[in-house]
């Protein structure tokens, strides 16, 4: 995974709440067994109305996302964060992020920043009066910054530590978890010999 | 101070915990399906990894599989690529699979407790995230991401946070023809499609002990749909009931080892809960949604809400954008609307209670001629008893499509989808907007509702097939 310490770009105002991962998404663009290719498949039914914000060429080459809470709720499916990626997302700032996408978000090195709503408010009229207005979300202070002078805003965002560490080192979970294998081992000898198995010996 | 039953179960599964980071999690057991499991067998293929514990993971073919035709190729080539693809990582790495055309191939969290390889006190993961459908055992079940399978199957470990506590209690008992899916409708209409985030929650109350075991798996399915992290429920007799016998369960002093831990597993008097939700069964109705969240329901005697109602200003933006999507009209009555497509299965209720009930309902009936009533059962094993009761003739008389095994219409990948602008009353557990294919507009309800919808052709209960017959 890529080390992320900080990052600027077309901030897109998504003024949307529980955009699902239905949404972000749809079951039919899930059929691929690769990582990539998702982005034709990223918000399509949005992208077929000429009004969807990323249809307006100002905001096209967005990098970080701006949408209200929930976001990311329902399916389990990765590849909502692959999609986001896929098209050029580095980042998605949201009051409220779904457990399960805020995870696969960290998994990947999608950076999925928790602020207060207000912050969202104020991101989204800044960006719909400036399209094309650049946002900077900073993992190594935790703040997201935009806007210049008066109106600049500059808030802090909630990622936890661990997961925090890990997109700063580029950190792969598995590698970390099997350097503590012996762990797993030990764990596994104190297991009942009345857990269910789905394969049997002999 | 005491433990809640979520801590226990979690306490028992602690491989390694370090300050300052996530617990690392002991899995018992790792379903796997078709969607979210190649870019994870992929993985491990380039980092030269194996699976560590084949025998703890189970795989099947559920979501885009077709209905019909099953003993034929699969059509469409992209889906037949991702199903072959699964064939050939599940014997590349050893793991047991149940492809399409196999006894036991069905939906994963149909297939898991009919096994009998759900069992209480488990941890239990899948690349889905209704996976939550396992805690109905008393078991640690959550759905995760791709990386996380393939961090699962190369390790049999999880890093978790671990989650806040909640209780939800549900007191009194459900009136009859309330279902364990209009409790579950109603309880997230109460706390929001947000209210259980970060927390595991344990149902429980006398509504909630007097549900069958097959209920309790509804109520649990749709924890997602609130989105709490798992939910759970103790288990009791009726969990042991159900689970003896399976081909997987416990035998002889294995059995009576099992079920002296299992009953150990119940939340302790003294122990604490982070939160608490308490609802009355009592009051309870049948429960239907409007909009394009499952937490935008009223009971099936309401109106169509108008935006104004609602005092948080996003809920009044949802709602109105729903209600465009849903191209409903407010103050519109529920039971005046009309509906093209009735899907009764999923893994919320597709199991054999389910179709019994259905039947029940919808015997000497005929669907009404401009709706379309599709069933699926949830596995091939519901299927065969459906069809040794004889209630799939029941649903052929009528004027129904009976179908093969698998999540079909519950998220249109298969070839069973809405068409654009048409309406399914279904009983899944999501309205997301296209969730059931491009355009279409769902209603999520309880079994009797759809079965009685389906023969009146406007969102019913049965209640309204008698008074149709009294009147008439
Ligand atoms: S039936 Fe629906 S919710 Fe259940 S596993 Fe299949 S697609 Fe997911």
């Amino acid at each position: 995974m890529e080390k992320f310490t900080t990052h600027t770009g077309v901030g897109v105002p998504l003024r949307r709440s529980n955009v699902d991962t239905d949404q972000i998404i749809p079951a039919v663009y899930l059929k691929r067994v690769t990582r990539d290719g998702f982005e034709d498949g990223l918000f399509s039914a949005w992208r077929n109305e000429p009004s969807f914000v990323l249809n307006n060429e100002a905001y096209a080459g967005g990098s970080v996302l701006v949408a209200g809470p929930d976001f990311g709720t329902g399916s389990s499916r990765e590849h909502a964060v692959w999609a986001l990626q896929n098209y050029g997302f580095k980042a998605v700032i949201s009051p409220r992020f779904a457990d399960i996408f805020r995870g696969n978000s960290g998994k990947s090195g999608l950076v999925a920043a928790q602020v207060d709503e207000k912050v969202v408010q104020r991101l989204w009229d800044h960006l719909e009066e400036n399209p094309g207005a650049t946002v900077t979300v900073d993992l190594e202070s935790r703040t997201v910054r935009a806007g210049e002078g008066v109106e600049a805003i500059e808030d802090s965002f909630d990622i936890d530590d661990y997961t925090r560490w890990r997109l700063l080192e580029g950190l792969d979970d598995i590698g970390i978890t099997l350097g503590n294998e012996p762990d797993i081992a030990s764990y596994e000898l104190t297991r009942p010999s009345w857990k269910p198995a789905t394969i049997h010996a002999g | 101070m005491g433990r809640t039953l979520s801590e226990k179960v979690w306490d028992e599964h602690v491989v390694r915990s370090m300050p300052g980071e996530p617990d690392l999690l002991f899995i018992d057991l790792h379903l796997i399906h078709e969607v979210t499991s190649p870019q994870a067998f992929d993985g491990l293929r380039i980092a030269g990894r194996t699976v560590r514990r084949p025998d703890l993971t189970l795989a099947t073919e559920d979501h885009n599989v077709p209905t019909v035709d099953w003993d034929k190729p699969i059509a469409d080539p992209v889906s037949r690529t991702q199903v072959e693809t699964l064939r050939r990582n599940a014997e590349e790495f050893g793991v047991r699979l149940h492809p399409l055309g196999d006894i036991e191939q069905g939906i994963v969290h149909v297939v898991g407790p009919q096994l009998g390889l759900t069992q209480p006190g488990m941890t239990i993961v899948c690349g889905d995230s209704h996976t939550s459908t396992h805690g109905a055992f008393g078991a640690i079940a959550f759905g995760i991401g791709t990386s996380e399978v393939e961090h699962v199957l190369a390790t049999q470990t999880l890093m978790q946070a671990k989650p806040k506590t909640m209780s939800v209690t549900i007191n009194g008992s459900l009136p009859p023809g309330v279902t364990a899916k209009d409790m579950v409708l109603t309880l997230i209409a109460h706390t929001g499609t947000g209210g259980g985030q970060g927390y595991i929650v344990e149902y429980r109350g006398q509504a909630i002990e007097e549900l069958s075991m097959e209920a309790r798996m509804t109520v649990c399915n749709m924890s997602i749909e609130w989105g709490a992290k798992a939910g759970l429920i103790a288990p009791d007799q009726t969990t042991f009931d159900y689970i003896e016998g399976r081909p997987e369960a416990p035998k002889g002093a294995d059995w009576d080892a099992a079920v002296a831990h299992w009953t150990s597993l119940v939340t302790d008097e003294d122990a604490e809960f982070d939160a608490e939700i308490v609802l009355d069964a009592g009051t309870m109705t049948p429960f239907v949604t409007w909009g394009t969240n499952p937490g935008q329901g009223v009971p099936l005697g309401a109106s169509v809400p108008h935006p104004e109602e609602f005092e948080d200003i996003q809920d009044k933006v949802a709602a109105e954008k729903a209600l465009q999507y849903m191209a409903l009209e407010a103050g519109t009555p529920m039971r005046e609307i009309k509906v093209d497509t009735v899907f009764v299965g999923s893994c919320t209720n597709g199991r054999i209670e389910d179709l019994r009930l259905a039947a029940e309902i919808i015997q000497g009936h005929k669907v009404d001629k401009d709706t379309r009533l599709l069933v699926v059962p949830g596995s091939v094993r519901v299927r065969l008893q459906a069809e040794q009761e004889g209630l799939d003739v029941i649903f052929k008389e009528a004027g129904a499509e009976w179908r093969g095994a698998g999540c079909s219409m519950c998220l249109g990948m298969n070839p069973d989808t809405l068409a654009p602008g048409e309406r399914s009353a279904s009983t899944s557990n999501r309205n997301f907007e296209g969730r059931q294919g491009k355009g279409g507009r769902t209603h999520l309800v309880s079994v009797p509702v759809a079965a009685a919808t389906a023969i009146r052709g406007t969102l019913s209960s049965p209640a309204d097939l008698e008074s149709a017959v009294a009147a008439g």
